[in-house]
């Protein structure tokens, strides 16, 4: 891994009229890390992917990408969204468009690119996916693992240097999740630099480089996976991995 | 009043009107209505563009004042019935058309009632859009332009088209009320006839006809915004 910081929280603040929901944020990533944000709903993992990327202002600190502010003049908020990619849990891909336009409008509108090029990196990534056959179809014939697929294929297309992934499979059935995740092992295998909101927690054990453990608006725990899910350093996150076991209970006796 | 309505007279005399009036009457109809429409949809559209992406949460936030005074002009003009806001509108009528008699002039009358009608259809038309999808274009760094031209108007498409028809059937509406102080076209001919010399065969002619042009363009309207609903499944 390189040494270059990519991506640079400090101090980061965000107040939604009294309720404080980040309280001084201080995160640094480097280039081609992959850094998993868990937390109990709630506590603040989506807004932070959000004050990322300019899609909410943040009350304080800063958020800087390439040494460039996001929370500066508004011109060069637009540059560096288009360094970010961005995948939500809803897919949100464009209903009136097929495949290929979601895909290509960005790139060709927005960063100015030649359509045909566009339309050569979509065709490589709609290959890697496996939804190359799909791409004149419309989001509504796709699955809910397809279309989020596609959604990561339109960020792809941006050639953005940071992916952030807002609970992209929360919505999905189990058996679709798998191959939503499969597509962002390969991309942290190829070296992206991502941050990833998830709850599947196999899958952060095995995708991350650092573990962000997030409550009240703080990071109460930063540490590497198998320090995290072994041996949790805080009560707070000894508690919520605990939301994740079950203990039989069934005792036969009606 | 009726009694007469089809005694051989009325009938010889009816087909002559036909034959001679009716012609030109539904093609004067259809010229205003789309006229009108068309000149409505250019100044409407904008406004309610402006209206859903105005807001402070909007795309393009423009100042609150201006926001308030837009929203109490259409609500204004709105609310004033249209047979007076005809007359009200006779000085601006005359400055463009040079005459506020005859088929042409009415259009003006027409398009001042109906681009705050407009304005609000497409208003609700573009508020239908899913938020989320204009964030996720925002995240890509669209200006606002970008993403009223690229993603709010075509995302909501279907749903102008078939406002676009609600509008095109208020506006004959309108335009046959026009027939009353100066408009041509159908509703001339019904009033003229109908009213005023008690003709009323005739007058239930003009309305059959108005009726359908009113389901034709209807009928236009849904299909083509069927047609390019891209969430609906292909029958």
């Amino acid at each position: 891994m390189e040494n270059k910081i990519q991506l640079q929280v400090s101090n980061l603040k965000k107040q939604f009229g009294s309720e404080t929901v980040l309280d001084g944020i201080n995160l640094d990533i480097h280039k081609g890390e992959v850094v998993v944000v868990l937390g109990p709903s709630g506590c603040g993992k989506s807004t932070l992917l959000r004050c990322i990327n300019g899609l909410e202002t943040p009350t304080g600190g800063t958020v800087s990408v390439d040494g460039i502010e996001v929370t500066s003049s508004n011109k060069k908020i637009t540059q560096i969204r288009q360094k970010i990619g961005m995948v939500f849990q809803s897919y949100d891909l464009f209903p009136h468009k097929n495949i290929m336009d979601n895909i290509t409008l960005a790139p060709v509108k927005v960063q100015k690119r030649p359509r045909k090029e566009v339309e050569q990196d979509a065709e490589r990534l709609l290959k890697r996916v496996g939804l190359w056959e799909k791409r004149k179809a419309f989001p509504r014939e796709l699955s809910g693992g397809q279309k989020q697929r596609v959604a990561i294929v339109r960020a792809l297309c941006m050639k953005p240097e940071v992916m952030l992934f807002d609970e992209v499979t929360a919505a999905l059935d189990p058996e679709m999740v798998r191959e939503v995740l499969e597509v962002m092992l390969e991309l942290a295998d190829r070296g992206m630099t991502m941050i990833i909101v998830t709850h599947e927690m196999q899958f952060a054990r095995v995708v991350a480089d650092r573990i962000i453990f997030l409550e009240g608006g703080k990071i109460q725990e930063e540490s590497s996976p198998e320090e995290f899910f072994t041996n949790p350093k805080t009560q707070r996150a000894k508690d919520f991995l605990q939301t994740f076991t079950f203990e039989k209970r069934k005792t036969n006796n009606i | 009043m009726f009694n007469d309505i089809f005694s051989s007279g009325a009938l010889i005399e009816a087909w002559q009107i036909i034959q001679t009036q009716f012609p030109l009457a539904i093609w004067e109809t259809i010229y205003v209505t789309i006229l009108a429409t068309v000149f409505a949809i250019l100044i409407g559209l904008p406004l309610g563009v402006l209206l859903v992406v105005g807001e402070k949460s909007g795309v393009l936030p423009i100042p609150a004042w201006f926001l308030q005074v837009l929203n109490v002009i259409i609500n204004l003009l709105r609310s004033v019935p249209f047979l007076i806001l005809m007359i009200l509108v006779f000085p601006l009528t005359r400055l463009i058309v040079g005459t506020v008699v005859g088929t042409t002039a009415s259009i003006v009358p027409l398009v001042i009632a109906a681009f705050p009608f407009v304005a609000r259809l497409a208003e609700s038309s573009l508020r239908e859009v899913n938020p989320n999808i204009i964030e996720m274009a925002q995240s890509t760094g669209a200006a606002p332009l970008q993403i009223i031209i690229k993603v709010m108007i075509p995302e909501s498409i279907p749903s102008l088209i078939s406002n676009a028809a609600i509008a095109f059937t208020t506006i004959l509406g309108y335009s046959a009320m026009s027939g009353i102080i100066g408009g041509g076209g159908l509703g001339k001919i019904a009033i003229n006839y109908g009213y005023y010399r008690y003709k009323y065969l005739i007058m239930v002619l003009a309305v059959i006809l108005l009726i359908l042009i009113v389901q034709v363009f209807q009928s236009i309207g849904t299909h083509l915004s069927a047609k390019t609903d891209k969430r609906l499944k292909r029958k």
